[in-house]
């Protein structure tokens, strides 16, 4: 039997991490580059705050003080976040949503993939759709950057800076402090530092065919397990929480 | 997660005949309410509906699964589903979302696929065995004038579970049920 305070904390950075980028994506609704872009994105955001409530959901049964969902998600304070810093980056240009997009969807897919043999039957349940998902937000970045790698100058140019920006905070997913050791050892979570080699071969397939270079990164940025996040995590939670900070208990 | 759904795993979680009556009248009231996004196709020709039973109270339980995670037509399912149940003179019955197995286009039947062929919609192709291709492209022909001479505009469509594609030969715009 894990440790629940353990558990709870792994399933609460793992949704905040779903919620976040969701919450980050669905800026994009009703602004995107053409409308079957607004479409993919708002769908992409979807599926991941989708797969943020029923972390969030499970996350409440397991911490057993009655929290739900929306609690979980609306009552928390920035410093309570544990999502990694990457997810909280502004979208910037297209292109630098999509970069965030890559990144991240060349972690999760083989990570939900592991989670899928969790010995915890909940989370397995969930990653079993989320791997599913995750195929489609892969393939749908993966897309983009070689269309706009290996487009124009102006798209190549600005693929190469939200490289530049956004490079820098891809380490941070493979980090493995106590909490995700812990629960790898116990067999519920898996080891995230031992999925580096794919990530690096899915982007370098990727990269090589949108003639671009995953820049050197002297110093990777971390902190967003342990609370520490960038300025731009409290303007996406003001944005988020504002309706039931201001009216609590507000349902529709 | 209920013992029924759990035997018959992948294919539809049919009323055992032992049951009764009262299992009986309840599933073919859910049974018929139709998809919110797709109406020609019903919750169980879908593979949403994966369960039904009765508690020692009469209460009725209801299980179904989303076909994605953040499909947004989840809770309108559940609202159908209850009203349909209070109709057929079930009041009180209750939704469970059950998540494992998870839902795939494998599960429905060839029936609901000709049903989505004649709304104008691309039925999904047989498991989806290809999702780690990173480049693979599912197939699919035109609902309209059946060529196969299709291309896909976006993996995104009008919900989750549907991409866009275009027929090149009679230059009809339809969705394809995504396979997963």
């Amino acid at each position: 039997m894990a440790d629940k305070t353990l558990l709870f904390a792994y399933l609460l950075r793992l949704a905040d991490d779903q919620l976040i980028l969701g919450q980050r994506l669905s800026e994009w609704c009703g602004h995107a580059p053409t409308l079957e872009e607004d479409l993919a994105l708002a769908n992409i955001a979807l599926d991941l705050i989708g797969q943020a409530r029923a972390l969030y959901g499970y996350a409440g049964e397991v911490e057993g003080k009655g929290r739900d969902e929306d609690q979980l998600a609306y009552l928390r304070y920035e410093r309570d976040y544990a999502n990694a810093l990457l997810v909280e980056q502004p979208n910037g240009d297209f292109a630098h949503t999509i970069v965030r997009q890559l990144a991240y969807a060349a972690f999760m897919a083989p990570y939900w993939r592991a989670l899928t043999g969790s010995k915890d039957a909940t989370l397995a349940g969930i990653a079993a759709k989320a791997e599913k998902e995750v195929a489609y937000h892969l393939r749908h970045s993966a897309e983009w950057t070689i269309r706009l790698g290996d487009g124009t100058e102006e798209s190549h140019a600005r693929m190469v800076a939200a490289l530049e920006d956004l490079w820098r905070y891809t380490g941070e997913l493979f980090e493995m402090d106590e909490t995700a050791q812990a629960m790898a050892e116990a067999g519920i979570g898996t080891d995230a530092a031992a999925l580096k080699a794919e990530w690096d071969s899915t982007i370098a397939e990727v990269l090589a065919q949108a003639t671009l270079d995953a820049p050197e990164v002297k110093h990777m940025q971390t902190g967003g397990r342990t609370g520490r996040h960038s300025e731009s995590l409290g303007h996406i939670l003001s944005e988020l929480q504002y309706m039931q900070r201001a009216y609590p208990g507000l349902s529709w | 997660m209920t013992a029924a759904a759990a035997e018959t795993g992948i294919g539809m979680a049919r009323p055992a005949a032992a049951v009764g009556t009262a299992r009986q009248r309840a599933w073919d009231a859910v049974a018929r309410v139709p998809d919110p996004e797709i109406p020609v196709i019903t919750i169980e020709d879908l593979g949403i509906l994966r369960d039904l039973w009765l508690e020692e109270d009469g209460r009725v339980v209801v299980a179904i699964t989303p076909t994605y995670s953040g499909c947004p037509a989840m809770l309108l399912i559940e609202t159908e589903i209850l009203r349909a149940l209070d109709k057929a003179g079930f009041p009180d019955a209750r939704v469970e979302t059950v998540l494992t197995p998870a839902w795939t286009t494998d599960w429905l039947g060839e029936k609901a696929r000709a049903k989505l062929r004649a709304f104008g919609i691309a039925p999904p192709e047989r498991a989806s065995t290809s999702k780690r291709a990173l480049f693979a492209e599912a197939k699919a022909d035109c609902p309209r004038c059946r060529s196969s001479d299709t291309e896909r505009v976006s993996e995104f469509g009008s919900t989750p579970c549907k991409a866009h594609y275009r027929c090149r030969a009679c230059a009809e715009p339809f969705d394809h049920f995504k396979c997963i």
